[in-house]
């Protein structure tokens, strides 16, 4: 489809990320006109799926949703679930599941600093080539890497698909002294995790600002679980397993149980996946950025210290950035981490009993690449009438598309292979799951 | 599809490594994700192997023919059924990961439901969706040369199936049950001790009996052994008070179109079926 006066540049699937997509973009004399995210990702319709499964099924069902990130499809489920039954984890058993949940952010995260996006800022086509050169930094991630999947094995059963996460809390507490061995890896991974954020920190950044509304998971710092006020005098956290409210850099901020209200979903011919939009805003993002500029001052001082040390300020708009925010984040996760094993009582019971009742859940926690909600319906056995998944890359698509516009605006003097690839490095900036959104990127530009 | 654009490094130089290539269809990603999960082997298999295609992994794409392709999903989409015939033309030696390629996956849920009700009921606009009835193994369409299980496979299994293909050997991974390694881990048996369902004495063994150690009955992760009663395995559970309902639901997870999990699975719908007409009928 090349005519006379246009560019076509074309490539395979979009490398790096988690799942299948496509990009278009359209110049038209130097302006782009289009800039098209196609999710071309199969369909699994889980939604449908869960309809008439018992309430006690969507930890192990929806965690299929994601290879990345089931940690995040289990305990979203579990709050959701619990929400609807009206039942609040005790605080041993949500201390267990922030250890679980921060295993998946280290090893999420170092998945994506080393092996998906370092490779684009350093000029490698990837990691192992990166090895190839730079064997002990690819080691340092992949040693990160291994502790994060090592706590979740541990506490969740594997790595991939955790088996031990149910309604209510665990099948089995991991015994003290099997979360005592992680103390001296967990020591390792602060000094790895430190060393992380002052390598990326030294990466060269594209100046960019994202102009969209930021929206993240609120953790008052309640136990979690429930609705009622908090209970105890714990402060306002990092938001990572448990949440009640959203707030966003809007001026809009809503419980839980208000999501669907706010957010919007639309279904556009070229994705699998739904585009999201919040109520009398737009377009927004989730994710790593979204955290930082709206939960930043809850970071521990290590985390906050590390965040200086890699060069943000206050508050950071530049999605090439979020790699920064992301090795930050690994910090917190990882000191969190050690300081729950230090501080850990086996819950006895693993698990409180959540008995069947008809009524609507809701749950949110923040997956390594943002916020995930689930919705379920339950009638009065406790079977699913009705569920809904709305996961971070959907309601990030409408605004990557719009960031990626503005990206090759900016990039239109570079010739098609040097645009090609700060589009791809601009995508990986929002850690895309397609697998997650159903739903992603060949690049494809026309130049007219 | 199109063709990558060159990168540098990716021009094709004389080696004896084979290459291997990964491919993904209807899935989760996870299985793939186990490769690179191989934190402590991945840099040396890099060594051994060409990676010559692996999007999730790297930008960089050489042209087929591959020696060795991985192969991840099931096939739910005309595309894609027309996406494994290219795969298997490329590819010398097929590897297929996982239960959506070996069973359909979770996703074969929909082959006993109306896919078109599915796509209404999550999607607005179901006519911009092309998707096919059924969710089907990547045997269905081309011959494959190996079939690992699990959702998701094990590291342990899915390296010995790289290093048994680089010897040149069959891999070591024998057809038995999860009841074979639960006994070996030493777990106490979740049915006999607790009457908890448990798909242990049928399904193929890789996870290291996790969900018994766990202290969960057994989901079918691995699918079916060849040897699998099920029938029999069934009826006992069912004798011991085990519910219909459960035992359906517990055949109906990860590899639901399993074709010994799912036969059993239709004899139950049929019998609860049955009886719930008898109960009717009965009624004054």
């Amino acid at each position: 489809m090349t005519h006379r006066q246009e560019r076509l540049l074309e490539v395979g699937s979009l490398a790096r990320v988690e799942g299948e997509g496509a990009l278009r973009v359209v110049l038209d004399h130097g302006r782009v006109t289009e800039a098209r995210l196609n999710i071309y990702e199969p369909p699994r319709f889980f939604e449908a799926m869960l309809r008439g499964r018992s309430y006690l099924e969507p930890p192990d069902i929806t965690a299929r949703v994601c290879g990345i990130c089931p940690v995040a499809y289990q305990l979203t489920a579990c709050r959701a679930i619990e929400d609807a039954c009206g039942v609040t984890v005790p605080p041993q058993i949500n201390a267990l599941r922030r250890l679980l949940y921060c295993g998946e952010w280290i090893e999420s995260h170092a998945l994506h600093i080393y092996l998906l996006h370092a490779p684009d800022f350093l000029g490698y086509p990837d990691a192992i080539e990166l090895a190839k050169d730079h064997r002990a930094i690819v080691s340092r991630g992949l040693a990160l890497k291994k502790t994060g999947n090592d706590l979740v094995e541990v506490v969740g059963g594997r790595a991939i698909h955790p088996i031990n996460v149910r309604v209510g809390g665990f099948h089995r507490a991991p015994a003290r002294s099997e979360l005592d061995a992680f103390k001296n890896r967990l020591d390792d991974a602060l000094e790895a995790a430190l060393e992380t954020a002052r390598w990326a920190g030294g990466f060269a950044f594209p100046e960019f600002e994202t102009p969209h509304a930021l929206l993240a998971l609120d953790d008052a710092g309640t136990n979690g679980g429930s609705r009622s006020p908090a209970a105890g005098g714990a402060g306002p956290r990092y938001p990572i397993e448990s949440g009640l409210g959203v707030i966003t850099t809007a001026g809009v901020g809503f419980p839980l149980e208000d999501f669907e209200h706010y957010v919007s979903e639309s279904q556009v011919p070229h994705s699998t996946a739904l585009h999201a939009k919040l109520r009398g805003v737009g377009t927004y993002l989730t994710g790593p950025l979204a955290r930082y500029n709206l939960a930043g001052p809850r970071l521990w001082p290590v985390a906050a210290e590390a965040a200086r040390a890699a060069g943000l300020g206050r508050f950071e708009r530049n999605p090439f950035r979020s790699v920064l925010v992301r090795a930050v984040e690994v910090v917190q996760a990882v000191a969190e981490a050690r300081a729950i094993i230090e501080a850990y009582q086996p819950p006895d019971p693993p698990f409180v009993p959540v008995e069947p009742r008809a009524g609507r859940g809701h749950g949110a926690t923040e997956a390594p690449r943002g916020l995930l909600y689930h919705r379920y319906d339950l009638d009065e056995r406790g079977l699913i009438t009705a569920a809904r998944i709305v996961p971070p890359t959907a309601q990030n698509q409408a605004a990557i598309e719009a960031d990626l516009r503005l990206v090759v605006q900016a990039g239109a003097q570079l010739d098609d292979e040097h645009l090609t690839l700060h589009c791809e490095q601009a995508i990986r900036n929002y850690d895309p799951c397609i697998s997650c959104s159903a739903h992603f990127l060949d690049l494809d530009v026309t130049r007219r | 599809m199109s063709p990558a654009t060159a990168t540098p490094g990716a021009e094709i130089t004389e080696t004896a490594a084979p290459t291997l290539a990964v491919w993904k269809f209807a899935s989760c990603d996870g299985c793939q994700l186990s490769l690179l999960d191989c934190e402590d082997e991945l840099l040396a298999v890099a060594g051994r192997v060409r990676i010559a295609s692996f999007p999730e992994a790297t930008r960089s794409v050489a042209p087929g023919p591959y020696d060795l392709s991985l192969v991840e999903g099931s096939i739910t989409t005309p595309e894609d059924a027309e996406r494994i015939r290219e795969v298997r033309a490329q590819s010398k030696y097929l590897v297929v990961l996982g239960a959506c390629g070996t069973s359909g996956g979770i996703q074969a849920l929909r082959n006993f439901a109306d896919v078109a009700e599915y796509s209404s009921a999550v999607y607005p606009t179901p006519e911009y969706l092309s998707t096919l009835k059924d969710s089907t193994p990547i045997r269905d369409h081309v011959q494959v040369d190996y079939e690992l299980r699990g959702c998701p496979v094990d590291r342990g299994q899915l390296l010995e199936v790289i290093t048994a293909y680089l010897a040149g050997r069959q891999p070591a991974i024998p057809d038995r049950g999860v009841c074979y390694e639960c006994k070996a881990r030493g777990a106490v048996c979740v049915t006999v001790v607790h009457g908890t369902p448990c798909l242990g004495p049928v399904t193929h063994a890789g996870c290291g009996a996790l969900c018994p150690a766990f202290q969960r009955g057994c989901f079918g992760c691995f699918g079916s052994t060849r040897q699998a009663r099920v029938r029999a395995m069934a009826r006992l559970l069912l004798a011991e008070g085990a519910s219909p309902d459960a035992l359906l639901r517990t055949l109906s997870s990860a590899n639901p179109a399993d074709s010994a999990f799912r036969a059993i699975g239709a004899q139950i719908e049929r019998d609860v079926a049955a009886a719930g007409d008898e109960k009717e009928a009965g009624r004054p």
